[in-house]
């Protein structure tokens, strides 16, 4: 079980060891004839440990492999619900609990300002739900707490309003509401909101190239890298990405030093702006502020910048980004990134790849990652890319400009700052949004998420060889 | 001719940036911006022996230091 430490969850270790097996046939190139075999592979026996009994069990990991296998083809969303694997949460509200012992105080009742207890015969208290605003003052005077909150994760997990409940009680996403961010699944405490995978793509498009003979396949790593897969050195990390049949890896933090040159002449254009580089930000901004729309940096992300110059210097080849994100899944696909980006997968992805050809990277020498400045790499956490511009705005020697960022995490955040925004009373010129809270470290598709994450970032963004945005990006300018 | 400097991760900890700017300033210093196309490529697989440098398809080992000799010898007297 050594294994598990690897990730925060089970829910997670579940889902890698399915991502895990179906990539082991599919290197084999024998996924059809093994298909069937799988589920009792990862359920084996006849004691169930998770559900009712090993069918269930196995009926779920079924489920699982069909989103492994890259999920519903009808549906546009890369976020979906398998039904059966819905716990169908109880989702009342505030509740009075069994533990309610029908006392004399009545600190609840005293408490509420709507008038939303009562008390039946035996003194336990009720909660009117037609009066009850939710605002847990009941709960909290309980001296039992006797009153629980029966919210479901998922629905507390998704701060844009997506998820709702459907006909057999089963979450629903709505995909018009959806930015694809991921916070439900890493929320569901039993798996039963999942990313689609696209490494069977990934695994195709590798073995196709023949070695990189008939193409080339390049990896563009996520700098959240730095604070993920801390059981090995990261040129260990590097070396096994290569080792999986990737020609190159490449910092998407160089991208990122790209963007930030241009996004500070961009806003100094425009006088205001709001980033661009993550995805599950800018779909929330196109849905819930349409109005604020012409304002979003007209950059590229770093991913899809970077893999446009890939491109142009490697015409025919491909470009897979690995990185902590699942919006990014929904960003490769759009019209304006699809003729750079091949395809997208997570670190939890990546670490499934690994084991799928039982590579163990902590045995691998070295290989060197070093493209990007330490602004680019601090991409990965709030407020790096503020700090970037500034960055950049000094360096192109821009001193007229009075900057002022608001760095905002989490997609409540991102909201407050739109909202004023939206209304002219912002007191700033440039928003930077991150739908997850702490940043691309906060990501749905990393293994794991922590404190010491944005410390990890940094302290990767120190060792950059290059100290200064144009140092980092001028050899690239240079064949321009 | 088609010169190709490697900008991955192991030839620019080498000095592969050095290598462009040099070259770049060699080849406008002698004239030959129309004969010699400068371009980059991430990997040449050929870490060991960075910063990788081809011309016309045959791969040199080049350094910040031995930049300009390189281009005399490889470039100024082929093109």
């Amino acid at each position: 079980m050594a294994k598990i430490r690897k990730f925060d969850t089970k829910v997670q270790y579940l889902k890698y060891k399915v991502l895990r097996e179906v990539a082991r046939y599919a290197w084999q190139g024998t996924l059809a004839e093994n298909l069937l075999n799988i589920p009792e592979i990862i359920i084996p026996g006849k004691q169930p440990t998770m559900r009712c009994c090993v069918y269930k069990e196995r009926a779920v990991v079924s489920e699982r492999m069909k989103l492994a296998m890259g999920g519903d083809k009808f549906n546009p969303n890369v976020i979906e619900v398998i039904d059966i694997a819905c716990d169908e949460c109880p989702m009342g509200g505030y509740e009075v609990s069994a533990a309610c012992r029908g006392c004399l105080a009545h600190r609840c009742e005293d408490v509420c300002k709507r008038g939303a207890i009562t008390f039946d015969e035996h003194q336990k208290a009720h909660i009117d739900k037609s009066k009850c605003v939710e605002c847990g003052q009941c709960a909290k005077v309980c001296p039992y707490s006797a009153i629980t909150n029966n919210k479901r994760p998922c629905e507390t997990a998704c701060k844009v309003k997506a998820i709702t409940m459907g006909d057999h009680k089963q979450a629903k996403i709505d995909n018009d509401k959806c930015i694809s961010c991921g916070a439900c699944v890493y929320q569901c405490p039993w798996g039963a909101i999942n990313d689609k995978s696209f490494i069977l793509d990934v695994i195709d498009m590798i073995r196709l190239s023949e070695n990189n003979t008939k193409y080339k396949v390049y990896a563009i790593v996520a700098p959240s890298i730095s604070s993920q897969f801390t059981y090995a050195k990261m040129p260990q990390v590097t070396s096994g990405i290569k080792e999986l049949g990737f020609y190159s890896v490449i910092e998407a933090a160089l991208g990122a030093d790209m963007v930030a040159l241009s996004e500070a002449r961009e806003l100094v254009e425009k006088g205001f702006l709001t980033s661009s580089c993550c995805p599950a930000f800018v779909t929330y901004v196109k849905s819930q502020f349409p109005d604020l729309a012409p304002h979003i940096s007209h950059n590229l992300s770093p991913m899809a910048a970077l893999a446009k110059y890939i491109k142009k210097t490697d015409p025919g080849s491909k470009v897979v980004f690995i990185g902590p994100c699942t919006a990014k899944k929904m960003e490769f696909q759009k019209d304006e990134v699809s003729p750079y980006v091949d395809s997208v997968i997570t670190f939890e992805e990546l670490q499934a790849l690994f084991d799928s050809k039982d590579l163990d990277i902590t045995t691998l020498e070295g290989t060197d990652l070093d493209n990007a400045s330490y602004y680019g790499r601090i991409f990965a956490r709030v407020g790096g890319l503020s700090d970037a511009v500034v960055q950049s705005l000094k360096e192109q020697g821009i001193e007229n400009f009075d900057l002022k960022a608001v760095p905002c995490d989490g997609i409540e955040a991102c909201k407050v700052a739109l909202l004023k925004a939206s209304k002219r009373v912002l007191d700033g010129n440039f928003i930077e949004g991150m739908a997850c809270t702490g940043g691309c470290i906060g990501g749905a598709g990393c293994l794991t998420h922590g404190e010491k994450n944005k410390a990890d970032v940094d302290r990767y963004g120190r060792e950059a060889m290059e100290k200064t945005i144009k140092d980092a990006t001028s050899v690239l300018s240079m064949f321009d | 001719m088609k010169v190709t400097v490697c900008i991955g991760s192991s030839c620019h900890l080498k000095g592969s940036r050095q290598v462009v700017e040099s070259l770049q300033k060699l080849i406008s210093e002698n004239r030959l911006e129309d004969k010699v196309l400068l371009s980059g490529t991430f990997c040449m697989q050929n870490c060991q022996a960075g910063v990788c440098v081809s011309v016309n398809d045959t791969v040199h080992s080049v350094s910040p230091e031995t930049v300009e000799d390189f281009f005399r010898r490889e470039i100024l007297a082929k093109a």
